[in-house]
């Protein structure tokens, strides 16, 4: 019943997502008030009927239903309760009913607040919105619905995939997919501003926080990513240039182009069809996302059941939506007031406009690695695999300059800057940096290579710099710095902790695989690790044989690591859980390979020194996004003026017309 | 539950050499070896990584060989005459693949003469008679403006 | 309107094609690194048959298929009787090689469900699969009377592919060998 009733939700929903995206287009072209008024009550109505059709399907998992073809392939009673829900997404089409949920909310968030905007422009962005959502629905109502029945209902479930078996599940998606989705509010925007021919200070100040949202929820959501395969592949790795990592990536690095353009735009006016080109570029790569994780174009190991059929209406989707915003683009753009004013080399808006070059560049270079395997395939030259040794090769010399030019973004001012003025403010954090640089590896980790202390000093620099502003910025005020300010700086801080934890982790790490039989000891990084044999343990789904390892530094004992391998009873896939010594300066990470003869075991032990500071990194900036976010200047009520001038606007432009 | 011991136990019954077996510069090759070759039967994992039975296999044909004394672009190459190129993770650098490799410095050079054309485009003029003083005057007030830009979050343009 | 303006739309398009192409192909078929080149050398026990061993000479003189299978490989099962179907119909041997198996498990599998192969080779460790670039089991090859591999199936065979390539092209072999 339940399921039924979860269906019905959805078909609902598509209705009324039809009904939020063309009456209020048709208000929009007819100049009628109550067709736009539709909007929000539509956008309201959507989220209950997809929070119905979620939490039908919650249930279901919950319940054990396996009646539920979705609910049979990814649940098992074994599966303790909280990822049995959180399987809801574990796979495709439950991740889509995620996705348009999310989707939902965010539009309910813009039907909320569209208080604050003009009545067009509200009920635009929520029809646009509304468009998107539409897609999605046809998507799942015709060929990927999670409500399927299977009759006869089978007695137990095939189990979720034991990878997915960890706290990350519970997490990274929906924090990964807020972003992803939240990317379609700045499209929105964008091609609300394309359709009325309007880019100015309101209408940025109207993108730039659903914006900063989406990109922080983004960043939190890639962090997750990275520090759920760390602890769950078990083989100490963070990132490995995987397709679908790759294309969580490009919209995060687009989205984080986009931030600055719209800074550059609001404060300056240039730059218009710049912003909007990338705020449908960004949310094109979160489309391009999600038709490669479930079409199959690509091998990865983070892809649903692929599907090419499913993957044509996807790329029809995409090509419809992304190609005929691209066209409205051609067409519209001209029609932004192009501004006029000078862009000196050595001002905020020539710096930004340099970050946003690299920026650009690296997502396209990430693209032609994901996607080179196709090309190289169709242009007959077989296959040839693209993978972490390219990325980096090309990823690092496109972005070490980011970094470098984030130590002038404080210190430079809009319209012009003198260099005097960057000397005498940039030689203290410079010195820092480089002090603080290379002392703090040297210190915690010992000597080692070059190119990682480089980095380093890097990191440090872009947190010298971000702290010198604060600190000058501070001197002779009595109030609180606005967060805007804070939020940018310790985003920057975030970016700097990132790349030290990188540098050092690349540059130090390592690993050293060792034959132990029980009472043995070996050592690493000046710590002993001694192998006390192993357990046989039973799990609520599982059968695990468990090591036991003794840490010890200069004699005395710090840690005891539990490393498993674990073959799982459903799907009887072997797994490598690994135990890890966390600490700020470095972790100690463990993993049984094989058994070996005796009761001896092939055991790999890695050295990862700074690798928190990686994930630190990434939070810091998405609370450094959050921070500004809640600045008061984006709560301030665009209401009578701001109506009134809009309402003025168009009335002139059809005395025009 | 004893099932899980066997099982496992007959797969290291039949395995040769391991990385254990090798020491210091030699595990290193192992270590960086492994981690750019990749899994055939997996979805996308490197050898170092996967718990797949081919992928230990190949783990320990690349220990073997190393402890003959093989150099790296031998291993390499004996994997990839059985596998093709698919199996190394570091795309070759040759006629075929220079749009994969230049490519992305080549947008990078395009890009960055884009802006250096839209800076020139955009610049001003330079003032005929060169007061100094009241050019530095002038840009003192630019700039100060500028600055208060930053800082005053009213200020709107059209 | 501006021309540069288009660029964006352009781009789109060619990628949108592009990828429209990659799903025509299906990227997790390896193909075999030795079409046209000669097969691997091996030398192997013989699964309880009257031949002692066998090797790579075996397999030139005629056109041979080499089928690699398992006891404990689930679709090995299901193309077990086209197997002996597409022996029967082309004329062509068929080898096993059984790989990464016990004696007594290959020897109880093929009691259960019959013996298509004219000779078993023994691989237990999956030495000799791995020198021909065996990725998964099920794989079949078609050997050409030269020792040189003309052809591989990747996974089960279906009864589609053995009716659309693999009898067409065994028996295309054959014609130009005669």
């Amino acid at each position: 019943m339940i399921p039924e009733i979860g269906h019905f939700a959805l078909i609902l929903a598509l209705g009324l997502a039809l009904i939020q995206t063309v009456v209020p287009l048709y208000g929009f072209a007819r100049n009628r008030a109550d067709c736009l008024a539709v909007a929000a009550p539509a956008a309201i109505g959507q989220f209950a009927m997809l929070g119905v059709a979620f939490v039908s399907l919650g249930f279901a998992f919950y319940a054990n239903d396996f009646s539920v073809a979705y609910v049979a392939a990814n649940s098992h009673t074994q599966l303790p309760w909280f990822y049995r829900i959180a399987a809801i997404w574990g796979a495709h089409e439950g991740s889509l009913l995620l996705w348009m949920m999310l989707l939902s909310c965010w539009s309910l968030a813009v039907a909320a607040a569209s208080r604050t905007l003009p009545r067009e422009v509200a009920s635009c962005v929520l029809a646009v919105m509304g468009s998107v959502s539409v897609g999605f629905l046809m998507f799942t109502l015709f060929t990927s619905s999670p409500f399927t029945r299977e009759f006869p209902a089978p007695g137990e479930g095939r189990d979720l995939n034991p990878l997915l078996q960890d706290p990350g599940l519970v997490f990274h998606p929906p924090m990964l997919y807020m972003g992803y989705v939240g990317f379609c509010v700045a499209f929105a925007f964008a091609i609300t501003a394309l359709i009325t021919g309007r880019v100015d200070s309101a209408w940025t100040r109207w993108t730039r926080p659903w914006t900063i949202a989406a990109w922080a929820f983004l960043t939190l959501g890639v962090t997750l990513g990275s520090w759920w395969a760390y602890n769950e592949l078990g083989w100490g790795g963070w990132w490995f240039w995987d397709p679908v990592e790759n294309a969580s990536f490009m919209p995060w690095l687009v989205g984080t182009a986009l931030i600055h353009s719209l800074a550059v735009t609001e404060k300056r006016g240039i730059f218009k069809s710049w912003t909007v080109l990338l705020a449908i570029t960004a949310f094109a790569l979160s489309l391009l996302g999600t038709f490669l994780v479930r079409s199959g174009v690509l091998i990865s190991v983070h892809a649903f059941a692929t599907d090419p059929a499913r993957g044509v209406y996807i790329l029809a989707f995409f090509t419809i939506v992304i190609g005929g915003s691209l066209l409205l683009y051609a067409i519209r753009a001209p029609k932004f007031e192009a501004g006029t004013e000078p862009v000196a080399a050595l001002s905020r808006e020539g710096l930004l406009l340099l970050n946003n070059i690299f920026l650009v560049v690296a997502a396209a270079g990430v693209l032609l690695g994901t996607l080179y395997p196709i090309l190289a395939d169709s242009l007959g030259m077989g296959r040839i695999s693209v993978g972490p040794p390219y990325f980096n090769k090309v990823f690092i010399p496109l972005t070490a300059p980011l970094v470098v030019l984030v130590g002038a973004a404080a210190v430079m001012a809009w319209k012009r800057t003198r260099a005097e003025l960057l000397r005498s403010r940039l030689w203290a954090p410079l010195i820092i940096a480089i002090v603080v640089g290379v002392a703090m590896p040297l210190l915690t980790v010992g000597p080692g290579a070059l190119a990682a202390i480089a980095g380093c000093v890097l990191g440090c620099w872009a947190i010298a710099t971000a702290l010198e502003d604060i600190v000058r910025r501070c001197r002779g005020r009595r109030i609180m710095l606005p967060r805007h300010v804070l939020g940018m700086a310790l985003a920057h801080i975030g970016v700097g902790v990132f790349v030290i934890g990188i540098s050092l982790v690349s540059g130090f790490g390592g690993e050293h695989d060792v034959r132990l039989a029980p009472g043995e000891s070996t050592s690493m990084a000046g710590h002993e690790f001694t192998f006390m044999g192993t357990r046989h343990v039973e799990g609520p789904n599982f059968v695990a044989e468990v090591g036991d390892f003794v840490v010890r530094k200069d004699g005395e004992q710090i840690a005891e690591l539990y490393p498993a391998k674990r073959r799982y009873n459903a799907s009887g896939q072997t797994m490598t859980e690994s135990d890890i010594d966390i600490g700020i300066w470095r972790d100690l990470y463990v993993s049984l390979g094989e058994p070996l003869s005796g009761d001896a075991w092939s055991v790999r032990i890695y050295y990862r020194p700074f690798i928190r500071w990686i994930w630190a990194g990434g939070f810091l900036a998405a609370i450094g996004g959050l921070l500004a976010l809640s600045d008061k200047r984006y709560r301030r009520r665009a209401d009578a003026p701001a109506r009134r001038a809009v309402a003025t606007d168009r009335n002139d432009k059809a005395a025009h017309a | 539950m004893r099932i899980l011991v066997i099982f496992l136990l007959a797969l290291g019954v039949a395995s040769t050499a391991q990385a254990v077996d090798l020491e210091g510069e030699q595990q290193t090759r192992y270590h960086a070896l492994t981690a750019e070759l990749r899994c055939v039967i997996c979805q996308n994992r490197n050898i170092a990584e996967s718990d797949a039975p081919l992928a230990k296999d190949m783990r320990e044909l690349v220990a073997r060989q190393i402890a003959n004394g093989r150099s790296d672009r031998e291993i390499q190459q004996y994997l990839v005459d059985r596998y093709g190129e698919w199996v190394l993770y570091d795309p070759p650098l040759d006629r075929g693949t220079l749009i994969l490799w230049a490519g992305p410095f080549v947008l990078l050079a395009a890009g960055l003469l884009i802006v250096a054309v839209i800076m020139r485009k955009r610049a001003h003029t330079p003032p005929r008679a060169l007061d100094r003083d009241r050019l530095a005057s002038v840009l003192d007030e630019d700039e100060r403006a500028g600055r208060d830009d930053d800082e005053d979050s009213s200020r709107e343009h059209s | 309107m501006r021309w540069r303006l288009v660029v964006p739309v352009v781009v789109v398009l060619m990628l949108v094609v592009l990828l429209g192409y990659g799903l025509t192909r299906r990227p997790d078929i390896l193909p075999s690194a030795f079409i046209d080149k000669p097969a691997p050398e091996f030398d192997l026990p013989t699964l309880a048959s009257d031949r002692e061993r066998i090797e790579t000479s075996d397999l030139k003189g005629g056109i041979t298929l080499v089928n690699v299978w398992a006891s404990w490989c689930v679709a090995c099962r299901s193309e077990h009787a086209l197997i002996t179907q597409i022996s029967r119909r082309t004329g062509v041997p068929v080898i096993g090689l059984n790989y990464k198996d016990t004696e007594k498990a290959a020897l109880r599998w093929l009691g259960r469900y019959g013996n298509p192969f004219a000779v078993v080779a023994f691989d237990p460790d999956g030495a000799v699969g791995l020198d021909w670039g065996v990725a998964a089991v099920p794989e079949t090859f078609v050997v050409d009377e030269q020792g040189i591999i003309r052809y591989k199936v990747v996974g089960a065979i279906t009864p589609e592919e053995m009716n659309k390539n693999l009898v067409p092209r065994i028996k295309a072999l054959k014609q130009s060998a005669s």
